[in-house]
């Protein structure tokens, strides 16, 4: 059974489809990643899969447990009590951090674990100094957001997310707000996940970081999916849109 | 007279005008947060509601406030008032008030936060209270408490408004003795206590935005 499941995804703002029936399966452990041009409905398939936004037609399974179902063309959504239990096995990393800057690193990645897991304390705290290790920021746990740079602020919000442990991890940009040097380091770290048996699904523009990763690459364009398959599969496309699009970004 | 006399003349007056201040402090600053949530729900009418009561409170003077919540009583219903009410009276009409003007901070700094702390929230599991306390309103707190300190400092003045209902406060004292010696001194007096009341004000609210300052 897949650990992600969505069905014709549909979505529009105002009337404008963003998305026109997207179908997309993710197994544990397994690394998607999504690329393709501004506006294509990326993000908007991201919000989607972890319930920022609400889709109007289609299906969400995780682990085979439904979110949503498709009923008359319309997306009907489960309880808000059954979404809560669902939405305990993702996480996700935003593009612009949003860390909390009233707390600090260390309260920024245990917080949610020790109020909403209601988890012991000190075994969080341990964990977590464990994951800023990994993040090679142990000697930051004290610090605030707005002392620490894009790339720093970025491979806390990982950390967060990873210490509520899920079981995939959706990236929504993660390096679009940082420059090379930081997107760099940022990557280095997300790269380390793979060990993790963490699913990954990953919206990115850094073309050779999705090839490299990759289990599997998805390539996006005005709604639908143009072309998917391994990143070998679609590196290598002779699809005239998607040979545009990676031809224009590795030039 | 001396002015160390007026003093002690005044000083139960000054009581007076201090019990106002901090209860008035003490039910309008939440009693506005919950005016702020109602201007901010999603349920039309209450909405509505919270928006012309602000607009009221506003838009009309807190004198004039203060004498309906005093004289309403007996005037529509014809119940009889106490001396006693008019204290209780005062703080009613301050707190409504006043709790009209702090919804208004509130809702600014709500609407201020970014979407993106809502959105980190909810993909952490928080739930909605949740969310609210602990990751919004810590940080709503440090961006309205210049305007917030701007109220207070008015609300300090504010009191000898209560003279108008005969309240024995300290600018009613000030004006009665004043008349009665035929000197300048009880207002002089009367000044330097809303000054140095006012001093002490700033002092602590500069010393609680410093404290915010770990963080931006």
């Amino acid at each position: 059974m897949a650990l992600l499941s969505m069905k014709s995804v549909k979505k529009s703002f105002d009337g404008v489809e963003i998305l026109k029936g997207i179908s997309l399966e993710v197994n544990e452990g397994e690394i998607l990643s999504i690329i393709g041009p501004s506006g294509s409905g990326k993000s908007t398939l991201l919000r989607c899969a972890t319930l920022l936004e609400e889709m109007d037609d289609g299906e969400l399974y995780y682990n085979g447990n439904a979110v949503c179902k498709s009923l008359d063309s319309k997306a009907v959504y489960e309880s808000h009590s059954k979404l809560k239990k669902i939405s305990e096995c993702f996480g996700l990393v935003f593009q612009n951090f949003n860390l909390f800057p009233h707390m600090n690193v260390l309260q920024n990645i245990c917080d949610a674990p020790i109020r909403v897991q209601k988890r012991d304390k000190s075994s969080v705290e341990k964990e977590a100094f464990a994951l800023l290790k990994k993040m090679g920021l142990e000697d930051r746990a004290k610090a605030y957001p707005f002392q620490l740079s894009g790339g720093q602020s970025q491979r806390v919000a990982i950390a967060r997310a990873l210490a509520l442990n899920p079981k995939i991890l959706f990236f929504d940009e993660p390096t679009s707000a940082l420059d090379p040097e930081l997107t760099g380091e940022v990557l280095k770290v997300i790269k380390s996940l793979s060990d993790l048996d963490i699913a990954m699904v990953i919206v990115t523009h850094e073309m050779a970081f999705a090839r490299e990763i990759s289990d599997k690459v998805i390539f996006m364009s005005d709604g639908v999916i143009v072309e998917s398959g391994t990143p070998e599969e679609v590196f290598a496309s002779n699809n005239e849109r998607t040979k545009n699009f990676i031809g224009a970004l590795s030039k | 007279m001396n002015i160390l006399d007026i003093a002690l003349k005044l000083a139960p007056g000054m009581l007076v005008s201090i019990q106002i201040f901090f209860t008035t402090l003490l039910l309008s600053l939440p009693l506005g947060l919950v005016v702020a949530f109602g201007r901010l729900s999603k349920i039309k009418v209450v909405s509505y509601i919270c928006k012309i009561y602000i607009s009221i409170m506003r838009g009309t003077p807190l004198m004039l406030q203060l004498m309906v919540v005093y004289f309403g009583p007996y005037y529509i219903f014809g119940v009889s008032i106490s001396g006693s009410y008019r204290v209780i009276a005062t703080v009613i009409g301050f707190v409504i008030n006043y709790a009209a003007y702090f919804a208004e901070i509130y809702r600014s700094g709500i609407q201020s936060m970014p979407s993106g702390q809502y959105e980190a929230a909810k993909i952490l599991g928080y739930s909605k209270s949740q969310t609210f306390f602990i990751i919004i309103l810590p940080q709503v707190i440090k961006r309205i408490l210049p305007s917030i300190t701007n109220e207070v400092i008015t609300l300090v003045k504010d009191t000898s408004l209560a003279f108008t209902i005969s309240v024995a406060e300290m600018f009613t004292m000030a004006k009665a003795l004043a008349s009665s010696t035929t000197s300048m001194y009880p207002f002089v007096c009367a000044a330097l206590f809303y000054y140095m009341f006012n001093a002490i004000v700033a002092f602590v609210m500069d010393m609680i935005e410093k404290k915010l300052e770990y963080y931006k």
